[in-house]
């Protein structure tokens, strides 16, 4: 990406003929990695960036395409979540993050395909259709931002955007051997993302290299007024070149390399930790005694705001109605039974149930009590240590139809992500090598919050001294 | 049914006065197009997030102080979940376990006497939009102006005792909203709303009786029918040893009697839980203190203070701080002419009827505090009767000009002359022979009535008190 | 089983969503396994401990009573299934009571 936009300037480069050329690689493509491409509207905005260039703006991004997951609100560009219920919804504003990219003239080539409302990690859950592997077809590019994970690795933009409530972001970068980061919440405005579980939710940037997703956070993260958990406080200036890792402490958490480990990835993520050592950073285990909670935690926190967040999709005002001619009750039933897919259904029961009269106490009061514990783990865990590694997922991208009917054992899968989000901690997902059938493998940093500048800068030193993030599918 | 003691807590919603929503800037305004003050957040949109409007925070901590209550500097907001059409978010944002303001009381006078009324809580949420049932065409319509709009909820202990102490605290707790200028507190245009618990049980008891909740109260006169109604159904179930059901009832102002609310199953688990959008409200010291030093005075202390430095009556008083504005503009024509008890009288019944008639209020009447004054001086100098003085006030108030303008175009003016008023009188005692010497035999109080005459003759503009001096000089001599 | 067919039905109400008989036996499955795996917490001692509340406690998430833009009717109603007289249209609610 940061190589493209050298070319803007350096070579007679074009951002209007690099779109033309993206839109008609998009539109060949197979991966159902889109639901809605902007055409017309995207065109203009690479003219304007043209023009722009030719006024010598030095900004990285301008002229750059960028994805963007379809739960980000763009004005005027149908907005979906991959749901029937928002099927036809067309926002009348944008998201902060949207306005921020806009304002530097960065070009929003399309709204990527994702687990519907963003709950899943298949990308199968989509109203619109799974999106694939690029690396396999057959195979899932993790989700939910699976889409905008797909687009990059496959060359269909020059970033994206995804979200990341307990892992949607880092997983499919994981599956789709690209870099992608989780910031810190309430380092970027949640201003416009459709939400999921509000204490959870961060918007985040995927592409191929830790250095454009550096980049681009950079131009989406600070403050905004319209968000009240937007943090005051941001990290210090980001860093574009690697850092000296010799002093640096990475923690690894003993328990993440037990049972349902794939062995292909832990021996790529012990290697991948080799190189940190070799590049000067110590190696420490830790146990996090906690941890092992985080997805009974998160299974009950998330599905309770998200049962709350989606009421709003009654039929009234926007989206989907059905069996309005008699009776309010009616339509209720009728609006929501079809507007939402399975998984949604799933999580609003569950999470109405964690709330409702005589089981909040001993789930929603207990789950928001163990995530104390579990923040304080990291905490402390972050005292003895700089960074947390480990591996992303426990393994590389499965079937699409695999496990979509196995609902638990899909939620086990977020064991290693999910703590980033319960604890509002920044972390990142970048490729570490492969498996026996060639699939990338992932592995993910943590670093206290508010230091991306740390968690980028290693994850820069990592790529300067390895090559997985560059080989394409 | 008599000894049957009532057991009565009230949970009092008002509309704050800010200039925008709780956590939009759309404006808090109405009587608009439908739907014209809303925007992304108070119409629900997906991905729109509240903001919390720190002018509703200073407002609801001043009613906190002034309820004696005391505010928290850290409180929470909370979702409560339910589907109402008009409820865009399908939840609203209100405060549950850890409200802002705790444990305060207000001291109101009901049968002579003075009670104390504990408040359990106040806290902050946001109101709903407004349903327009249209019968004919089958639709309920939706308007989302009102959706947002701040509230703050006031929630008494079960102190009350009698519908005329809950009528005499909702007053009084309106009186203060008003002083404060916290709230516009019409219970009629439903910026004050008022709910109430409502139990029974025998003197001495001291466990609650079963109670019910009624709602639907939208004057203070339907406040004490309810609740007189609803205290006595109860005290005939225990009389009759028929249990009182748990329920919700609804005040029908035309059948006069409380009705069942149509029972939803789950009506009652709203599954509250902590609002993620938003992070604790954090309230300091200095804010408090802030308040706190810039407190209002308040209404009881008001009445009070005009009573000793105006020398006013305790009924003449709460007049005059029927609202604040009121109360300004009579201490506003006190600093002008010196006459407390003949301007309150003036303004609680003349004023207050001119600004009926032409839909103003002290701030917006064309009558000034000055031209007010005026008018009362010229009463008092005896150049206008009472009478006159009262069509002049009229013509001031629709045309706006000072007394002697608004005089001349009615070409009244006192006659103040003792000649022309002797002429007058002499006619009047020539025309009514009978009357003249009926006074003349003793019967004296019908000085009154040549009086009456000559004012007719006059067309008011006879000076009365010169008038009965000379009828008085006329038939005693 | 954690949760019964009942418990299935009722908490699908309270969400406003229909289950047909056979999806509520599968909810009813799934629910179940998953919140069996959710007693683990139940390991955990939590006397003493906070909930969570949020990332960052700050003083300042409020804004002034400032007004600003509203959103242009056309705008407001343009997305809704059923506007009418300028408001949005839901089948007439029965008043409670």
């Amino acid at each position: 990406m940061l190589d493209k936009a050298r070319r803007f300037r350096t070579e007679d480069l074009s951002p209007v003929d690099e779109l033309e050329r993206l839109l008609e690689r998009c539109r060949a493509s197979d991966l159902n990695a889109y639901i809605t491409l902007n055409g017309d509207e995207a065109l203009d905005a690479a003219e304007q960036a043209l023009q722009r260039l030719d006024e010598g703006d030095d900004d990285p991004l301008v002229g750059l395409a960028i994805a963007v997951k379809d739960n980000i609100c763009t004005k005027g560009l149908r907005t979906t979540c991959a749901s029937r219920m928002l099927a036809d919804y067309v926002p009348p504003y944008d998201a902060h993050v949207i306005r921020l990219l806009r304002r530097k003239n960065a070009v929003i080539i399309g709204k990527t395909n994702m687990d519907e409302f963003a709950m899943g990690s298949t990308t199968v859950t989509s109203a619109f259709g799974p999106a694939r592997n690029p690396w396999d077809p057959m195979r899932t590019p993790g989700g939910s931002s699976g889409g905008s994970a797909a687009a990059v690795a496959a060359g269909l933009c020059d970033a994206a955007l995804g979200s990341d409530t307990g892992g949607s972001i880092r997983q499919p970068a994981s599956f789709c051997g690209i870099t992608g980061l989780k910031p810190t919440y309430g380092s970027v405005s949640r201003y416009g993302l459709v939400a999921f579980a509000s204490s959870l939710d961060q918007i985040g940037p995927m592409a191929r290299s830790a250095r454009d997703v550096a980049v681009l956070f950079d131009a989406i993260r600070g403050h905004d007024p319209r968000d009240s958990t937007s943090a005051e406080a941001g990290c210090p200036p980001i860093p574009l070149e690697g850092m000296d890792l010799r002093g640096i402490t990475i923690g690894v958490c003993r328990s993440f390399f037990s049972e349902g480990l794939d062995r292909d990835v832990e021996r790529s993520v012990r290697h991948g930790l080799a190189v940190f050592e070799d590049l000067g950073a110590k190696v420490v285990d830790m146990d996090l005694p906690h941890l092992r909670y985080s997805v009974a935690a998160y299974y009950l926190i998330a599905p309770a705001e998200a049962s709350s967040n989606l009421a709003r999709y009654d039929g009234v005002r926007y989206g989907l109605r059905l069996c309005d001619e008699r009776d309010l009750m009616e339509m209720y039933l009728a609006t929501r039974s079809a507007g939402f897919g399975d998984e949604v259904k799933r999580r609003i029961m569950l999470g109405t149930y964690a709330l409702s009269a005589g089981y909040y106490e001993a789930y929603y009061h207990k789950a928001s009590q163990v995530r104390t514990l579990i923040a304080k783990d990291l905490r402390e865990a972050f005292s003895r240590c700089d960074l947390l590694a480990g591996p992303t997922v426990p393994v590389t991208a499965f079937g699409l139809g695999e496990m979509v009917d196995d609902p638990l054992s899909l939620y086990l899968l977020d064991i290693y992500t999910i703590p980033a989000n319960l604890a509002g901690i920044p972390a990142l997902s970048m490729p570490c090598g492969f498996d026996g059938r060639g699939l990338p493998i992932g592995l993910q940093l943590m670093a206290p919050g508010h230091r991306e500048d740390v968690l980028l800068g290693a994850a820069m030193t990592f790529q300067d001294h390895t090559r997985y993030h560059e080989v394409r599918p | 049914m008599r000894g049957i003691e009532a057991v009565i807590g009230l949970e009092v919603h008002a509309q704050l006065k800010t200039k925008t929503k709780m956590f939009c800037g759309c404006p808090n305004s109405f009587g608009q197009e439908l739907n014209t003050f809303t925007c992304p957040v108070c119409l629900g949109l997906p991905g729109a997030l509240p903001v919390l409007n720190a002018k509703a925070v200073e407002l609801a901590v001043r009613l906190g102080l002034a309820l004696n209550c005391r505010v928290h500097e850290r409180s929470l907001f909370a979702r409560k979940n339910y589907f109402y059409p008009d409820l865009p978010k399908g939840y609203q944002i209100t405060q549950y376990d850890s409200p802002l303001c705790t444990g305060g009381y207000l001291d109101v006078e009901a049968g002579g006497e003075t009670r104390r009324i504990g408040i359990r809580r106040i806290h902050l949420e946001e109101d709903a939009g407004r349903s327009l049932h249209d019968e004919a065409c089958k639709r309920t319509r939706i308007d989302f102006n009102r959706s947002g709009v701040p509230l703050v909820e006031i929630v008494t202990e079960p102190d009350i005792s009698s519908p005329e102490e809950a009528s005499a605290f909702l007053k009084e707790l309106r009186s203060i909203l008003l002083h404060l200028r916290v709230s516009e507190g019409t219970m009629e245009e439903g910026t004050f709303r008022c709910d109430a618990n409502v139990s029974v049980r025998m003197p001495g008891d001291s466990t609650l009786g079963v109670r019910t909740e009624l709602k639907n109260m939208n004057s203070f006169k339907n406040v004490r029918r309810a609740l007189a109604y609803e205290i006595s159904r109860q005290a005939s179930l225990l009389a009759s040893s028929r249990p009182v059901v748990q329920e919700t009832l609804l005040w029908s102002a035309s059948a006069r009697r409380t009705v069942p609310m149509r029972s939803k199953e789950e009506s009652h688990d709203y599954r509250y839980f902590p609002e993620p959008d938003l992070p604790p409200l954090l309230v300091d010291r200095m804010l408090i203190d802030r308040v706190r030093a810039s407190m209002p005075e308040l209404p009881s202390e008001r009445r009070r203070r005009f009573m000793r430095q105006y020398g006013l009556s305790d009924y003449d008083a709460s007049q005059v701080i029927a609202t604040p504005e009121l109360a300004d503009y009579f201490e506003e024509c006190c600093s002008l002419v010196d006459a407390p008890t003949d301007i309150a009288h003036w303004i609680t019944t003349e004023l207050v009827r001119v600004m009926g008639e032409s839909g103003d209020t002290p701030l917006t009447t064309r009558v000034r505090p000055s031209m007010l004054t005026a008018l009362v001086s010229l009463v008092k100098a005896g150049r206008l009767s009472g009478l006159m003085a009262k069509e002049v006030l009229g013509r001031m108030s629709k045309t706006g000009e000072d007394p002697a303008a608004a005089m001349e175009d009615l070409g009244v003016e006192q006659m103040g002359d003792e000649d022309e008023i002797r002429a007058a009188v002499r006619g009047v005692i020539d025309a009514h022979p009978d009357e003249a010497r009926r006074y003349r035999e003793g019967k004296t109080q019908l000085a009154g009535f040549f009086v009456g005459e000559v004012m007719k003759v006059t067309s008011g503009r006879a000076d009365p008190k010169l008038a009965i001096r000379i009828v008085r000089e006329i038939l005693d001599s | 089983m954690r949760i019964t067919e009942q418990e299935v039905l009722h908490v699908a109400h309270l969400a406003r969503l229909s289950i047909g008989g056979e999806e509520a036996a599968r909810f009813r499955r799934e629910l179940g396994s998953i919140l069996e795996y959710m007693d683990m917490l139940s390991e955990v001692d939590t006397s003493g401990v906070e909930p969570f509340v949020c990332v960052h406690e700050q003083a300042s998430a409020t804004r002034d009573d400032e007004p600003a833009e509203t959103l242009p009717l056309r705008l407001v109603l343009a997305q809704s299934p059923a506007a009418g007289h300028g408001a949005f249209e839901v089948p007439l609610v029965i008043e409670e009571g």
